[in-house]
Formats: structure tokens, sequence, C-alpha cells
């Protein structure tokens, strides 16, 4: 069990930014999972934590203790890779036990390791196969066994259920749930799967472009995303946004057609963009008061929700969801869009969330 | 629509088969013959008596006096132990170095290894006639001269740059994720290379010094110029050295035997082998 600590950690290939001063505290039995797009670093940064990727700037500190220049095997850590990374040539018994081998650990003692760790993962009857004859499910299993067998202190996953179907997926994804309730190590998880990030972490930190975008609890950064990226990376389908601009003559707030803001005079960060996720909006009728007009290109029904698309100009299209069907409109046909101030985001130039009653002041909308 | 006027009936397109099988067998059968003959000729050659030598025929007599009386040669029979000890020793050698310097050269990234690569592969190009006499010297400071270590030496030059290409192009196709999964299991370099990866470089390993060992067995210009006696001789010489009853004489019979005998081994080898090589060879373009 430790705590991580990351001090200013940067790291560059060539002249290529990777991680850029990266701050960070993980607590002692804290699940953290780290989310971003390809190429944002997230994998250099886990691999910097397990000492596999030297940093080239800052510190590393895991359980209070210094450990930017110590080895991999030393610090105390487990890895499970997204291949799985299982020895071809050994057995599952022998993947599992040979970092204690390595460690010229009493054979008793290994097999009595072994024993517990194969108990614990349901792997017994399978320890005399090899990884080939195994199902990716099972290979699964036996990477985390490998990584539970050396009762790591912490452990690291690299996005370890993307090489899954999505019904594997999910049944691993509540096993290392469950996992971490039951040992209670602190764990450190890296995906690009939003539902993986939200279900699975106590906090979430979302990497772009080698930085820290924010770091909070999933429900924090869905409701209060400090940024237009956070607003966008969380929640499927996506955010949608539409520029706006402030009438600085009536101090009216215009957007998208239909869309009318009053606010109190203009506050230090002029908003410039607006979000709203698609769960906030309904259908209304074309011509509604306070709703945003557009025409209805086409919907789609899930079964379990409804999604459709709302043409609001030429490239600017909205995602509405609703657990209610969403058809009985013709392509191309005038609607209006139903929304809440509650439900509104505005973001200025430079991408951060203006919070609304603050930047605003008390705000009403108005018909136009 | 699909256009059906301009083609054959069904009968004709299975004639075609039929044919073009025909002369794909016709092919392979020439080539077969073209590159089969010259041995199957050393073979016929080979159990000739001296007289029916010089008759034309495709019939083997055997006659077994010519390989009777190579055996019973002790310049020759000496020559294929040295060349043994030679040629096993040169490729186990290189094979271990090359082996090490792969690992450095493929996983190691150092600055200066792409330079050393292309270095390799620039020796590998050279003549063996062009390094012949700057070897020469450098065999005799090291008092190597007419010794079995000599030819050991001079076939390290020749093979560690293909074994050492072959290899290190053959540990970068082997995942990063294993090695990094070693390091943190607590492997040093050196287990991570004797127990993660040489298990997994089987067929690259088998191929590699197969080619390595026949490079060696058949190697002629170096064993002629540095071994100066008949006992430290190895094959390739000591046929090319052959001698008949008198100095007129060529015995040719018996330098056909010899041929025979000692691409034997290599066959052997081939054979026992020859799965780990097509799986060696490919490795590199499908990964498993």
């Amino acid at each position: 069990m430790a705590s991580v600590t990351l001090k200013e950690v940067s790291k560059s290939f060539g002249a290529f930014d990777v991680l850029q001063s990266i701050d960070l505290t993980i607590e002692d039995g804290e699940f953290i999972v780290f989310v971003g797009p390809s190429g944002c670093g997230k994998s250099t940064l886990l691999r910097a934590i397990a000492g596999l990727v030297p940093v080239s700037k800052g510190d590393v500190f895991i359980g209070g203790e210094q450990v930017t220049d110590v080895p991999a095997s030393k610090r105390g850590i487990a890895f499970v890779f997204q291949s799985y990374a299982l020895y071809p040539h050994m057995n599952v018994a022998r993947n599992i036990s040979f970092a204690l081998e390595t460690a010229r650990m009493a054979k008793a003692e290994i097999r009595q390791r072994l024993t517990r760790v194969a108990d614990m993962l349901k792997i017994g009857h399978l320890l005399d196969r090899r990884p080939k004859q195994l199902s990716g499910g099972q290979r699964q299993r036996v990477a985390i066994g490998r990584a539970l067998v050396s009762q790591p202190q912490l452990f690291l996953f690299d996005e370890p259920l993307s090489n899954l179907d999505a019904d594997l997926r999910m049944e691993m994804r509540f096993e290392i749930a469950k996992l971490h309730a039951e040992i209670g190590t602190t764990m450190i998880y890296v995906t690009h799967d939003q539902t993986e990030a939200m279900t699975l972490a106590d906090r979430i930190v979302i990497l772009n472009h080698g930085r820290i975008e924010q770091v909070g609890t999933p429900r924090e950064l869905y409701d209060r995303p400090a940024n237009r990226f956070v607003a966008g990376f969380l929640g499927s389908p996506r955010m949608n946004f539409a520029p706006v601009h402030t009438d600085t003559s009536s101090g009216l707030l215009h957007g998208p057609s239909g869309f009318v803001f009053a606010t109190s005079g203009t506050g230090s960060s002029q908003p410039v963009t607006l979000g709203l996720r698609p769960e906030a909006l309904e259908i209304v009728e074309a011509g509604t008061a306070q709703s945003i007009s557009g025409t209805f290109e086409r919907a789609e029904d899930l079964g379990y929700e409804h999604i459709a698309y709302v043409r609001l100009s030429d490239d600017l299209v909205w995602t509405i969801r609703s657990t209610e069907p969403l058809s009985g409109h013709a392509r191309g046909q005038a609607v209006g869009l139903g929304w809440q101030i509650k439900d509104l985001y505005l973001f200025n130039e430079a991408g951060i969330r203006v919070d609304v009653e603050a930047a605003r002041g008390p705000v009403v909308a108005v018909q136009s | 629509m699909t256009q059906t006027s301009d083609r054959y009936s069904n009968r004709t397109y299975r004639r075609l088969k039929a044919l073009k099988r025909i002369g794909l067998y016709a092919g392979v059968t020439l080539v077969l013959i073209y590159m089969l003959f010259p041995y199957y000729w050393a073979i016929i050659s080979s159990t000739k008596t001296r007289e029916s030598l010089y008759s034309f025929s495709l019939v083997p007599s055997l006659d077994f006096s010519n390989y009777i009386s190579l055996f019973n040669n002790p310049i020759f029979m000496g020559a294929i132990v040295n060349s043994a000890i030679i040629a096993i020793s040169s490729s186990v050698l290189s094979l271990v170095i090359s082996l090490l310097a792969a690992y450095a050269l493929g996983r190691l990234h150092f600055k200066l290894s792409r330079i050393i690569l292309i270095c390799v592969l620039m020796i590998s190009v050279f003549p063996q006639v062009v390094v012949l006499s700057g070897m020469f010297e450098v065999i005799g400071w090291l008092g190597f001269y007419n010794r079995p270590a000599a030819l050991i030496f001079s076939y390290l030059l020749l093979i560690l740059p293909f074994t050492t290409w072959v290899l290190t192009s053959f540990i970068r196709d082997l995942p990063v994720e294993l090695e990094e999964a070693a390091l943190i299991d607590g492997c040093s370099r050196m287990r991570i290379l004797t127990h993660v990866l040489l298990p997994l470089m089987g067929p690259a390993i088998a191929s590699t010094g197969l080619l390595a060992f026949i490079l060696a067995w058949n190697e002629f210009l170096f064993a002629l110029t540095f071994i100066l006696t008949d006992e430290n001789r190895t094959v390739p010489v000591a046929i090319g050295l052959l001698t008949g009853s008198s100095r007129y004489e060529y015995p040719f019979g018996q330098i056909m035997a010899a041929s025979v005998t000692v691409t034997l081994p290599l066959l052997i080898l081939v054979l026992i082998f020859q799965r780990k090589i097509v799986a060696g060879l490919t490795s590199g373009a499908v990964k498993g």
C-alpha cells in the first residue's frame, strides 16, 4: 500500500515533449484512472511511475520515498500490460511465479503463493497450459495473477481490457473493481475508454497533450468540467457546442438562432462557446419561446435510449439524447430545442469554463 | 449486368486449368533437373572406376573403390575432423557474440547503434580478397598462422556481420512489453536474454547457426591461405589438393567421392532443421 506523488514530471523524446511538468498526488488505496485521447501521454506517465521510462525532469515518490532513479523491479509495483505480455514459452504457473523465482524465493513459498493467487482468480485448472492455449479473458486473469503474486504496494494497469470483446470487458471491469475492493491496494489504471474511467475510478485524471486538464471524482468532472476539453471528452454522445458572442451595447449574449441571453454587464472573461449536453435538450415545437431553432435530421433508436440529430446551421449538428422515442419528425422539419439555465455551460476564449452565475450575475432568458 | 458473351464454355476453362497444371509441373521439373544435375553427376562419377570415368553414362556403376581409398586417406579424414571443429566452434562463437551484440543493437537504445549497424553491413559487403592480406598480417601478429585458430578467428569476420544483422532484426520484432514485464519481474539484462528472449529465438538461432556452419564448412580462400601443412587442412582445400598415384593423374573419381561425402553432413543438418529455418526466415514478416 502506498501513496504516489509526482513533482513536475516531464518527459521528452528528442524535441517532442510527451509529458509537461505533471504534478499529482495519489492517496494510499485510491483507484486512479488516467484517461485521455491517444497520444496524450497517459501510457508514458504510467511507465514513468513504473520506472520503465526514465523521466527527463522532476521526481517520482512512491510511499513517500523518492524513487526517481530506482529500477522498476525495486519499486514494489506490478504492471498489467495491454498485450498481457505473458511469456509464451512458459506455462501459466511459471508465468505467475517467474518474478518470485527470479528473486530466489523458497520453492515451498512460491507454491503457496501461486496456489493462493490461482484460487483467488479461479485459474487453478489452467496452471499447466501455455498462454497460446488460453482465451483472451483467461490471459487477462493470468496477467493479473502475475501482478498479484509479488504482493505489490502499487498496481499499474495499461489499457488492460482493450483487447477483449465488449461482454468480456464488462465482466473483467467488474472483476478489477472487486479486486480493488478486496485487497485495497493503490491502483493506477490507464484507459481511453470513458466508461471504464467513470465506473472504476475514485478519481479521474484527464490528460491532453502531456498536461493534466483536470483531476477529480467522476461526478465532479462530469458536472463541473474545468474546461471545454474535459466537457467534450466525458459523456457519450459528447456535449454540444456552439459559438456565442456578447453584444456590448445591449449586454445580450447571442448564440445559435433563437438563443439569447440577458447579461448584467460584461465580466472580465467573455464567453465565446456554449455547451449543452445531449440529455439536457428536448425537442419542442418550432417557435416555442426560449428554444433554439433547427431542422430535424435523423433519429436513432438504440432500444434503451434514443438519439436525434438536429441541424442548427450548415456546419453545426447537435445531438439530443432521451429515454423516450424521438422519431415522429420528418427530415428537414423545423423544430425547437428546449433547454434550461442549470444545464448551460459557458467557456471563454482560453476554453476555461466560466461560471454562469458568477460571470454574468443573475441571468434571465428573454425573448429576442 | 455482367458481361457473359465473350467467355468460353465451361469445358474450355476446365481444359485450360489442366493445361496450366501440366505447364507448372513441367517447369518445376526443369528447374529441379537444372539444380540437381551437378550433384547427381558427382554421385555417379564418384562410383565409377578410373577406366569408365571417360565414358558417358547417367547410370551409377556402384563401384565404391573411390570411397574406400578416400576413407583410407589419413589426410582427408583429418581434414574432416578439422573442418568439423572449425565450423562448429566458429558458428557457436559467432552466435554467442552476435546474440549479445544483437540485443544491444536491437533493444538498448544508444546513440551509436545505428552507425554500428551500418558499419556491420558494410563489412559484410567487402569481398574476401580485399581483407585477405590484412587478415594475414593480423593472424601473423596473433601467432595463429597454420593453426585452426586462424580459421576460426577469420571466419568470425565473415559470419558475424550476417548473424548480427539477422538476429538484430529478429530481436526487434519481439514485443517490447515482454521485456518490460521481465524488467518488472526483477530480471537483469542477462537474465532477460537467457530466460525470456533466447527461448523465443529458437528458429532464428537454428537458421542463422546453420547458415554460419555452411559458410565455415565450405570456405576455401582463407583456408588455403592461412594453413600451411596437410594435417591442419580443412575439407575444401584438402579436396582441391587430392593427388592421384602419379602427379600427371587427376583423381577425378576420388574428388567426386570426397565432394559427396562432405556435402552429406550439410544435407542432414538442413533436413533436421528445415522447418525451423523456414520459420526463422519468415518470422520477421508475420507476427505470431
